[in-house]
């Protein structure tokens, strides 16, 4: 255990007091000491690694194909983001091309997962600050996607859908109704949102001018994501760099230079909207074809014609026993996540198994801003800024 | 996917991006500093010597490469040089990544801080030295940042066994 250490230079009249890992706004295990003089924040030192579970050595003894349900687990609410970046990144290495309606459908997932995260930002933001109403409004919508995904993966929260080389499985009948029934209802759900939220007085005043974030420090401690466009840098990797067809699905990137909580806010109201936009146009162009690419020897065939077919089933048993070998070299594939920037870099020694897994998560980086953004203000103030860049302590620890 | 173009090696790669950005920045800084290169999967790899790092960084920094967006290190045990770096480097002008490589030998690997470039190295320098015991000079607060301090080992290297000692 990190022991509670008292920071060189700390003057007589400062308190050094320990925030967390149980603390209910600290989303998680993050423990927080804090230098304290009367109830300015002088200093303030995140200690992490309480829910570090060594996933990336997990990943160097699996199969490519067993690290997806691995993904799931490091960010637990936006759990199609993970499985598109690693599939996305070893897709790379294997140079597979992709079905043009697997495409469509991934980026129809990953913009519901982003829906997803950003809903339980909200709702639980909005409860740190005192508005508890919102939280029970969140969720219900969170609900409604949960059930959704359900439906495509037989599981809520860790779906595993995303393969290497496509997608699991067919969707349901019901998958682009259920969606567009969804995204026909969510935009009035934001406004009621909004109208709970953007108008309270208590709301306003707890986040406006609060956890300032320059530009230049956005830059300079790694901030990315919705945080980073909050301070005013104009970048998001689904335009800039765009993946997964993303250079099809024209949308707005919302940008404030104001930088403070209450930029975050608005932020992340504008791409819930955005999103829905982009998962309208995407239900409505949606193409027919396959969703697995055609590479036996990769992509496990349909259950049918593994029982009726001798090469289909050789094909499967050696994809299970033996997994597939990939190509030996290194890749870097980063993707726009509901927290920012998630990148995968896998590196490849021509065997099945990968020879290293680094991920880059978003938090991890977003938290070192969190002295900047907390130093000069109230002991208060630190709850607000936590739940305004918005962290995941199993995207931090891995 | 189309295949992509692949060059291997300082020769071929330099013939190619000779007027690429942060190749150029770096030759005219210190043609010496680039001792590999190699452009596969799309992507460009730099491979810098290990006491030219931050210097490098430096200049690509002002090509207009401004976002560190990873930090991370490879152990290539029981080949030489054991450890390798990677440093994904974005550009956000140029909506572009470079990959700064350095390599380290497998005896006490040490190399400069990137914290006086980017501060948000700051973490990822404190994982890799928690996880591959790879130390950073000039590190304002080198700790271990995910396993307990009484901690023995280096869970990332490839001679620490997966399930741990036991």
């Amino acid at each position: 255990m990190p022991t509670l250490e008292v920071p060189q230079g700390a003057k007589d009249q400062h308190m050094v007091i320990n925030m967390g890992p149980q603390h209910p706004a600290t989303h998680g295990v993050l423990r927080l000491v804090l230098e304290i003089d009367g109830e300015i924040v002088v200093r303030l030192y995140p200690e992490i690694g309480y829910l570090h579970t060594g996933i990336e050595k997990t990943c160097e003894a699996k199969f490519y194909q067993q690290v997806v349900p691995l993904t799931d687990r490091i960010n637990y609410l936006d759990p199609m983001s993970n499985n598109l970046c690693y599939c996305l990144a070893v897709e790379k290495l294997l140079e597979l091309e992709i079905p043009e309606k697997a495409t469509w459908l991934r980026v129809v997932l990953a913009e519901l997962s982003r829906l997803n995260s950003h809903l339980i930002w909200l709702g639980t933001h909005a409860m740190d600050i005192g508005a508890l109403t919102v939280f029970l409004y969140t969720f219900r919508e969170r609900e409604d996607i949960l059930r959704i995904f359900e439906g495509l993966a037989g599981q809520r929260m860790m779906n595993s859908y995303i393969r290497i080389g496509g997608l699991a499985m067919e969707p349901p009948l019901d998958f682009l109704a259920r969606v567009q029934g969804f995204i026909n209802t969510f935009p009035e759900k934001i406004d009621e949102y909004a109208n709970l939220l953007t108008g309270n007085p208590i709301f306003r005043n707890r986040l406006k001018s609060v956890g300032y974030l320059s530009p230049a420090d956005a830059i300079a401690l790694g901030v990315s994501g919705p945080p980073m466009r909050a301070s005013g840098v104009d970048y998001d990797v689904r335009r800039d760099i765009p993946y997964c067809g993303y250079e099809r699905f024209p949308f707005h990137v919302p940008i404030s230079t104001d930088g403070d909580c209450w930029a975050r806010y608005e932020v992340r109201l504008v791409e819930m909207r955005e999103s829905v936009k982009i998962i309208q146009m995407a239900l409505d162009g949606m193409p027919e074809g396959p969703i697995k690419a055609d590479a036996p020897k990769i992509v496990l065939p349909d259950r049918e014609k593994m029982k009726t077919q001798m090469e289909a089933l050789i094909h499967h048993f050696k994809i299970v026993t033996e997994g597939f070998a990939v190509p030996a070299g290194e890749v870097y594939q980063s993707i726009e996540a509901g927290h920012g920037q998630t990148g995968y870099y896998v590196v490849s020694d021509g065997t099945a198994k990968p020879y290293r897994v680094h991920m880059r998560y978003p938090s991890f980086a977003t938290l070192q801003a969190l002295e900047t953004m907390c130093k000069g203000r109230m002991l208060a103030d630190v709850v607000a800024v936590i739940g305004s860049i918005d962290i995941v302590l199993g995207e931090i620890d891995r | 996917m189309h295949k992509q173009k692949t060059l291997i090696g300082r020769a071929d790669v330099l013939e190619e991006f000779s007027g690429h950005p942060a190749v150029a920045a770096i030759l005219a800084w210190n043609p010496e500093a680039l001792t590999d290169a190699k452009f596969d999967y799309g992507e460009l790899t730099l491979t810098i010597a290990a006491e030219d790092i931050c210097d490098a960084a430096t200049v690509v920094q002002a090509a207009g490469y401004n976002f560190l967006d990873d930090l991370t290190a490879v152990d290539w045990y029981p080949s030489s040089p054991r450890f390798q770096l990677s440093y994904h480097i974005l550009s956000h002008s140029h909506k572009e990544y470079i990959r700064l490589r350095v390599l380290l030998p497998g005896e006490n690997p040490t190399v400069e801080s990137m914290t006086s470039v980017w501060p948000s190295a700051n973490y990822y320098e404190r994982e890799v030295f928690d996880l591959f015991g790879i130390h950073f000079e000039g590190h304002p607060n080198l700790r271990r940042i995910m396993l307990p301090d009484e901690w023995e080992g280096h869970p990332l290297r490839k001679d620490y066994p997966v399930e741990g000692y036991r």
